[in-house]
């Protein structure tokens, strides 16, 4: 007896929370974080995304990887929002310290200071940090 | 003989460049490489702290690294070159020894 195929995932949704605190490049924690990422949106669960720390960097526009021999990934977070992956926040001290601004970055993001961050990070049932 | 110290990590995550700056011999090179390129940026936290040191070493940024990560337009701190995989090799070369502070 054939199951019926069915593409609508049914089981619980979650909230997750990707802590994004890596530059790219670098490690390969960024690139692994995002494909986590898009795995979790597959399955319909409720994803945002936090770049802190070196994090933010994985977001600065203008990325050009021709010289180094390793695939540019910075195109894929302006794809997210395809995936119904639009919740992406960027911690204001990390920035700061990087003396970058939210002109820097190549999608849009809400802005919160630590504060704010602490009580979105704690409204989560699932945090996952790379 | 000079040497030439090579630094890969973010000075904003990892003590390699300020140890670096503390142990190395003025007049040694140092060339920030991979995430070690973040050192070379004006207007962070860690930017004094470099920039106070410029005149005491020769320090290189690679350009490859900086276009990477998008920073090629942003402005470096005064004193520190951009160079190439070419003038890599040559710093290589020139400087009896090299210590990756990995």
């Amino acid at each position: 007896m054939a199951e019926e195929f069915d593409d609508e995932f049914d089981g619980p949704v979650k909230r997750f929370l990707f802590v994004n605190r890596k530059a790219p490049y670098g490690t390969v924690y960024a690139l692994e974080s995002l494909e986590v990422v898009l795995i979790s949106a597959a399955f319909d669960q409720d994803v945002s995304l936090v770049f802190m720390d070196d994090g933010v960097f994985q977001i600065v526009k203008d990325q050009n990887t021709d010289g180094i021999n390793i695939k540019n990934f910075s195109r894929t977070y302006r794809a997210l929002e395809g995936y119904d992956v639009e919740k992406l926040y960027v911690e204001k001290e990390s920035l700061e310290a990087r003396g970058l601004s939210e002109d820097d970055l190549l999608v849009p993001v809400e802005v919160l200071d630590s504060k704010a961050l602490s009580e979105l990070m704690n409204a989560q049932d699932v945090v996952i940090s790379a | 003989m000079k040497m030439l110290h090579v630094v890969n990590k973010s000075p904003f995550e990892k003590s390699s460049l300020s140890s670096c700056l503390r142990v190395a011999k003025n007049d040694s090179g140092i060339l920030l490489i991979e995430d070690g390129v973040f050192g070379a940026l004006q207007g962070t936290s860690v930017t004094d702290e470099i920039a106070g040191r410029s005149a005491d070493f020769k320090i290189y940024v690679l350009g490859p690294d900086l276009a990477a990560r998008g920073l090629s337009e942003k402005p470096i701190i005064d004193g520190i070159e951009i160079i190439d995989y070419e003038g890599f090799v040559d710093l290589a070369v020139e400087h009896g020894a090299v210590n990756s502070w990995l």
